[in-house]
């Protein structure tokens, strides 16, 4: 039999995926110290801890995907996460000035200079990372300001242009030559510029619209969003017809739709082709669009357009239901109803994006694979082109901002590492530190109370108001008190429990107290077999089991990561501290770093 | 002592009994003993066992001394009945509640202080009146309460943690109680629930007086490597004698144990042990051999543990007083005043 081993806590994995928030998250930010530093009303703190590894953090804290929170411990124990993302935004609120706490950069430069393609969240990760160094940075976007897609995707009654200018400027006031409204056209032509490296930070570009019967005769009112919540951004565009007909279960949809209703559109209908749960959208912009009564019509597939006058005037839908064949593959049949019919003047296709790069030549030595994705390194994001990097949805697909900012941070220390003339594979490890929180008998240096309270609900601005201007953003945010209430929710998973087998007496006093059965000390096993003998099983194969060394009894201690509360109390009634918490702090190695 | 309230949380998979109970239904406040107590241990068995029972939280009443040990009830089930006594004298009001009602489970927790010093008089008569409970000593050889003097549980020779040596032989509370006559004794460890839990379910099912001894290591004053009632010293010189396995009633019957080599003793309650011995001399229906058992392994530095000791056809206090079949406060007026006819039939019989 295989019994298992002891665990090697030693291994920086090994508690970071026990903060399942810091894992989640793609920039791997410190979610339960920051939270801490909000509950302590220490807002320029807490806000200076995501600078540094989200780098946007009043942006975030508005629109982030999220991951963190369907990963949040709190939802194994009751329903609903810690609102994570809505607390990062109370520290942007609450700030104070933070100019003295950024980054000095030096006069005298390091003579590398370095092409950032796309003004997106990537691309200023790697600026951000590179110019405390003492890089030099030339930018170029085809739109006539920065932020990628932050600014021509995000409405601004989601995150408000102030909030999204002040956090490009902190990285732009640090000395970027921009080169706004310039379109690359070939990379042949900028690798003959001599750049030290060059960053593709393009996003993913181009919109998929729905080509019908009647499309070429419709085609001035439809069309694709990204394209349209783009102009605007950029205020090209500022009404639409009264009938609206998004099509599309995404992000996108919800922006598209809550944009028309704001810019003229009275009858705003969002139709998808599957179930109403299968929408990919974030369940929160989903709910604030309903909040909005849009109507979310499902299981309807668009067949043509219909025309009068030869202008658009509706849509023809099939209705279907839902089968799934003997491979549990999803299928859509048609129902045999009637097809249904609703009358429209624009629409809006959100039905998808894709990457698109006409301006790499395909003879420079830059591999793409049969998506059209290029041939890349997943650690060091470096192509098959030495000196050429992608990042953000230019590198692996259509994402988020939060993974956008992970290879930012992660091709600059690539760049990096390549300009010092090292391996951009042998990386530095990441940052860890661990060290224990007692400051008296059952005192700890972090509030090891746990909260019962359920999630609190971000205020939103009233609906007369919103619905009337783009530019009003709808929610309010957390104000103080708020916001120290739901800090109160996190469950400080980064305050480890760490076991010293030789300390141990077994006495079970940590097994009696625990109140989520986490503790059980039994004889040594296969772990699916120590899964099952634990006082409650351990079910969640995600979430490992911290075993001990052999005890003096011949048992192991076997601890089920999954359901502590990281209360403390199996160390605080530890006659012999053989339990202790200790705090684990995880920082991904940046540039900075190497 | 801890200063946090017990979350409420707790694991999504914890098994509701047939009252739709789970465990953390039956803990009462957080404990205030040191950690590593055992006595928390006692209290945590106690929980398992009843909740595993399925017993109705107000058809318990714990009754306590005073020390650590008396403690405990505070720690478990807090929606059952209580009453926490003077000094030793927990034996008077169990003797009185179990008169006044019959009906309920009683669960009596003193220590080696409370019993077999203050309250040993006390303790000899409650067994010889073969009250219907189960009564728990938390056993640690030494007055916590005090701050670690030697108890009168405390072996020959073991050593209090300021190095005082115990000159006197030591009460055995097992031998006492067999002596005495209780009709279920056993003896188990603090740190074993796997053997308690099944123990305290049984000597709740058993009709009579049940006493359970159990080592519970007190960790701040006698947890030391020249006690025995320490950790250490527990777990290395433990010999199980009997290990039993517990079936609530109604519940199917499984066993941990191989066929052939157990006894299967069905409870007054309809509840079913299946007793497994570990030496074949033993007979834990024959008191003198059960007495001669626990004492040979004490003179060799052992404790004897398990149900040591089970008499099925003692009566209870109740049926040697052939008293009223009701409790006192379901009593109405017709029963207690049963009016001139009844009066009238005594008297003839005195004629």
């Amino acid at each position: 039999m295989n019994h298992m081993k002891p665990t090697d806590i030693s291994h920086p994995d090994y508690f970071h995926k026990v903060v399942d928030c810091q894992w989640a998250c793609p920039a791997h930010t410190p979610v339960p110290e920051y939270i801490r530093l909000i509950a302590e009303k220490r807002y320029t703190d807490a806000y200076m801890i995501n600078w540094e590894s989200n780098v946007f953090p009043g942006i975030l804290g508005r629109t982030c995907d999220r991951p963190c929170e369907p990963a949040c411990r709190r939802v194994r124990v009751e329903e609903q996460p810690v609102a994570i993302c809505r607390l990062k935004r109370v520290a942007a609120d609450y700030k104070s000035d933070i100019s003295a706490r950024l980054p000095n950069i030096p006069k005298r430069k390091n003579g590398r200079h370095i092409a950032l393609i796309g003004a997106g969240p990537a691309s200023l990760t790697v600026a951000r990372d590179l110019l405390p160094l003492g890089y030099e940075f030339t930018l170029f976007d085809r739109d006539a300001a920065a932020g990628g897609a932050m600014r021509t995707q995000i409405p601004r009654f989601r995150l408000p242009v102030e909030v999204l200018e002040e956090e490009l400027n902190y990285i732009l006031d640090m000395g970027i030559n921009c080169r706004f409204g310039t379109e690359i056209t070939s990379m042949k032509a900028l690798l003959a510029e001599d750049f030290d490296a060059i960053f593709v930070g393009t996003g993913a570009p181009l919109g998929k619209t729905l080509d019908l019967p009647g499309f070429a005769e419709a085609k001035d009112n439809i069309h694709t969003g990204i394209e349209w919540l783009a102009n605007v951004a950029f205020e090209h565009i500022d009404s639409i017809g009264e009938n609206v007909i998004v099509l599309g279960g995404g992000n996108t949809a919800m922006d598209c739709c809550r944009s028309s209703k704001r810019l003229g559109g009275k009858d705003v209908k969002v139709v998808v082709r599957s179930g109403f749960d299968e929408m990919k959208a974030s369940p929160w912009e989903i709910e604030d669009a309903v909040n909005e009564d849009i109507p979310i019509l499902n299981f309807c597939v668009p067949k043509r357009y219909l025309l009068e006058d030869g202008r658009l005037c509706g849509m023809e839908f099939e209705k279907v239901r839902r089968e799934y064949d003997e491979n549990g593959r999803r299928l859509l049949i048609p129902t045999g109803d009637e097809p249904l019919i609703l009358p429209c003047d624009d629409v809006l296709c959100a039905i998808g994006q894709d990457n698109a790069f006409p301006w790499i030549e395909r003879n420079l030595g830059i591999e793409f694979d049969r998506w059209e994705l290029p041939t890349l390194d997943k650690t060091t994001f470096q192509s098959t082109h030495e000196k050429v990097f992608f990042g953000g949805d230019a590198a692996l697909g259509p994402d988020n901002i939060i993974t956008a900012v992970a290879h930012g941070h992660a091709a600059a220390l690539s760049i990096h590492l390549l300009c010092e003339g090292g391996d951009v594979k042998d990386r530095p490890a990441d940052l860890t530190t661990l060290d224990s929180q007692k400051m008296g008998i059952h005192q700890w240096s972090y509030d090891n109370d746990i909260s019962h309270e359920v999630r609190y609900i971000v205020p939103h601005a009233a609906k007369e108001k919103t619905l009337n201007d783009i530019n009003v953003e709808v929610e309010l945010g957390f104000d103080e008190e708020l916001g120290f209430a739901e800090t109160q929710r996190c469950l400080n998973c980064d305050v480890q429990t760490v076991f010293t087998t030789k300390s141990c007496i077994e006495c079970d006093a940590c097994v009696d107290i625990c109140p989520t059965d986490c503790i059980t000390f039994t004889a040594n096993g296969e772990e699916k077999d120590l899964r099952e003998r634990m006082l409650a099983p351990a079910e969640n194969l995600d979430q490992d089991l911290y075993v001990s060394d052999t005890l003096g009894t011949g048992r192991i201690m076997a601890k089920n990561e999954d359901l502590c509360l990281h209360c403390g109390l199996c160390a605080e009634r530890c006659p012999t501290a053989a339990w202790d918490m200790q705090k684990y702090l995880f920082n991904t190695a940046k540039a900075v770093n190497a | 002592m801890s200063y946090i309230v017990k979350p409420r949380f707790h694991h999504p998979g914890l098994k509701k009994n047939d009252l739709g109970y789970t465990r953390r239904d039956y803990e009462g406040t957080l404990t205030t003993l040191c950690g590593g107590c055992g006595h928390d241990s006692i209290s945590a068995a106690i929980i398992h066992a009843v909740h595993d029972m399925s017993l109705a939280p107000h058809k318990i009443a714990k009754v306590s001394g005073i020390g650590c040990s008396s403690k405990i009830p505070s720690y478990f089930l807090d929606r059952s009945h209580g009453f926490n006594s003077v000094h030793g004298r927990m034996p008077s009001i169990a003797t009185g509640a179990n008169l006044a009602n019959r009906e309920l489970y009683y669960i009596g927790v003193s220590g080696d202080g409370d019993t077999a010093s203050i309250g040993l008089g006390q303790f000899c008569h409650i067994v010889r009146r073969r009250i219907n409970m189960l009564y728990i000593v938390a056993n640690n050889g030494t007055y916590g309460l005090t701050k670690g003097q030697l108890s009168a549980t405390a072996d020959v020779g073991s050593k209090t943690k300021s190095g005082e040596e115990s000159q006197y032989d030591n009460i055995d509370l097992v031998s006492l109680a067999i002596d005495l006559g209780a009709s279920f004794v056993g003896r188990s460890f603090s740190g074993d629930k796997d053997q308690l839990v099944p123990l305290i379910q049984a000597g709740l099912s058993h009709r009579g007086f049940a006493f359970i001894d159990v080592v519970s290591p007190c960790v701040t004053f006698n947890n030391t490597p020249f006690s025995a009632h320490g950790y250490k010293n527990t777990w290395e010189n433990n010999v199980v004698l009997s290990e039993i396995d517990f079936v609530p009633m109604r519940k199917e019957i499984t066993t941990r144990y191989s066929a052939g080599k157990e006894k299967e003793i069905t409870l007054h309650d309809g509840s079913v042990i299946h007793l497994h011995k570990t030496s074949s001399s033993y007979d834990p229906y024959d008191r003198e051999n059960a007495l001669h058992h626990v004492n040979e392994y004490k003179k060799r530095g052992k404790i004897a543990t398990g149900l040591l000791y089970i008499n099925q056809s003692q009566s209870d206090l109740h049926e040697l007083a052939d008293t009223a079949d009701k409790p006192f406060n379901r009593l109405n007026e017709h029963d207690l005043c049963p009016g001139g006819d009844v009066l009238q039939d005594i008297n003839e019989t005195f004629m």
